[in-house]
């Protein structure tokens, strides 16, 4: 195989998840109304409660809705990385997965491919949303959103390729449900995403070390100051790190046999 | 000989589901027969190489399916039990993401796509979604879909299941004239018998064994037998579909 097949199949895992998105409107609204609800909603009644001192990388006082736009940023790209990594199980399971798994292309490519365009999609739904938080003048320099894209790419393969790790260590549909829920709130609510940690240090000093511990915080540092043009060194390292991680152990213990099989020995019982 | 299979051993835990299959095949139609669950669909995923059989051999073109399954796909193409296609997607979406997985440039999957339809007589619904698309209709997208990349092997795993009569009948008359015109060797695995003709080259295979492997209508005369039906029951003890 020459690289020209490798770019056409790279181009066509990549088309096909794009086109796959924009046929299911409503992935698409679920994608946009939770952050928004959080932002206008949820914001709007706490910004009087927990107001935000001045803190990097913010040079001022800020509202509560510009705190937690970064947090509600990596939210989409949790719930669309796992959201993906669910599709792998189901595929798995009904075997649309087989499809990909024949081609002659090596199986690291091809799942290295999903989970470049799982963030791309990502990449898509941050901006649309970081467009309507303007609405509820949550106002970022044109300079910020340039200097965010690099971060929210690398936080969307690290959530990606989190999602397609859990996915290989569930063997069924059935169980998935349940590691969303122990996976995507404990990972989105104990973190940097809807208050500072030094709030967290005051309230509880463990949690707060759960929430230090969480790479979550750090995908949500990492952006908040990217989105003010600043490079938070650590957040960086933990994410680059995680990803690298998280992406050699989901690309190679992937196995098409784990869900089939399953559904094999259940049949033949 | 295209596909060879040697002492082939599978288990599922503990339970074995294939003990010892050996069998080969050459260019033509190629028939493996057998009841619900006598092996036919693990045997099927593990020449697809989705399992690893626990052990023997699988020869494809040449090739060892455990050292070389890259060089082996690019030229088998597979029809699942299951349907796999994308139903929000047009048909012409489907066949170009599945070319693009073979690394086909856009413009000769177009071309290979417009032959292939034809052939399946499907070229005027191109751009229908394939949710709009009966179960007969959908069957025969998936051996378009199988048959992009000009393979010379093709293998169906019980690819008329759940159609009716007429449909089935199409489809496994469109599989035998592309078998012909395209020379490749076809794996159709089934559970009906009236997909048999006497001319096929039959595998039996029933409780992970393999019980017969030629012409029909010689392993008909040598089991001194009138039809496949017979031959069916006296080698499997199951009165089997049609």
């Amino acid at each position: 195989m020459n690289i020209y097949q490798y770019f056409y199949c790279f181009t066509g895992i990549v088309k096909r998840e794009i086109l796959r998105f924009f046929q299911q409107r409503s992935r698409l609204l679920s994608a946009l109304v939770r952050p928004l609800l959080w932002l206008v909603v949820f914001a709007a009644g706490f910004r009087a409660a927990l107001g935000v001192a001045i803190m990097e990388p913010y040079g001022t006082y800020i509202t509560y809705q510009q705190y937690i736009t970064p947090g509600l940023c990596c939210m989409i790209v949790l719930f669309n990385g796992m959201q993906s990594s669910l599709s792998m199980v189901y595929d798995r399971e009904m075997g649309s997965m087989k499809v990909l798994l024949m081609s002659p292309l090596p199986r690291p490519f091809l799942l290295l491919s999903k989970l470049i365009a799982t963030a791309l999609l990502s990449l898509l739904q941050v901006y649309l949303f970081l467009l309507l938080a303007r609405l509820v003048d949550v106002d970022i320099d044109m300079a910020g959103y340039f200097a965010a894209a690099p971060a929210v790419f690398l936080i969307a393969f690290f959530l990606g390729s989190l999602g397609l790790m859990l996915s290989n260590l569930i063997k069924q549909l059935e169980n998935f449900a349940g590691v969303m829920n122990f996976v995507i709130f404990p990972m989105f609510f104990l973190s940097s995403a809807l208050y500072p940690l030094w709030k967290m240090q005051e309230a509880s000093l463990w949690l707060y070390w759960i929430c230090d511990y969480n790479p979550f915080s750090y995908c949500v540092e990492l952006l908040r100051f990217a989105l003010y043009q600043q490079m938070n060194v650590t957040a960086f390292w933990v994410v680059f790190g995680s990803t690298i991680f998280a992406s050699l152990f989901a690309l190679f213990s992937f196995s098409p046999q784990r869900g089939s099989k399953v559904t094999a020995m259940k049949s033949k019982k | 000989m295209t596909i060879v299979v040697k002492q082939l051993y599978f288990n599922y835990g503990k339970k074995a589901a294939l003990k010892g299959v050996s069998f080969s095949l050459s260019a033509g139609f190629n028939v493996l027969l057998g009841p619900n669950g006598a092996g036919k669909s693990t045997l099927f995923s593990l020449l697809t190489g989705l399992y690893q059989p626990s052990s023997g051999e699988i020869i494809i073109n040449g090739y060892d399916l455990l050292k070389s399954k890259l060089a082996i796909m690019r030229n088998v193409g597979v029809v699942f039990q299951q349907a796999t296609l994308d139903l929000d997607l047009s048909i012409r979406q489907n066949l170009l993401y599945h070319a693009s997985l073979h690394g086909i440039a856009p413009n000769q999957a177009l071309h290979n796509i417009e032959r292939i339809l034809t052939q399946l007589k499907l070229q005027t619904r191109l751009d229908d979604k394939v949710r709009s698309l009966n179960g007969g209709h959908r069957r025969r997208v998936e051996i378009a879909r199988a048959l992009i990349h000009q393979p010379k092997v093709l293998l169906l795993d019980e690819a008329t299941v759940g159609l009716d009569t007429e449909s089935r009948a199409l489809i496994i008359e469109h599989v035998r004239d592309l078998c012909q015109q395209l020379d490749i060797c076809v794996l159709w695995t089934t559970h009906l018998m009236d997909e048999v003709t006497a001319q096929d080259q039959l595998i039996i295979i029933n409780e992970g064994e393999v019980q017969a492997q030629g012409v029909t209508s010689d392993l008909c005369q040598t089991h001194q037998v009138e039809n496949v039906y017979q031959l069916y029951y006296a080698l499997t003890h199951h009165k089997g579909l049609v």
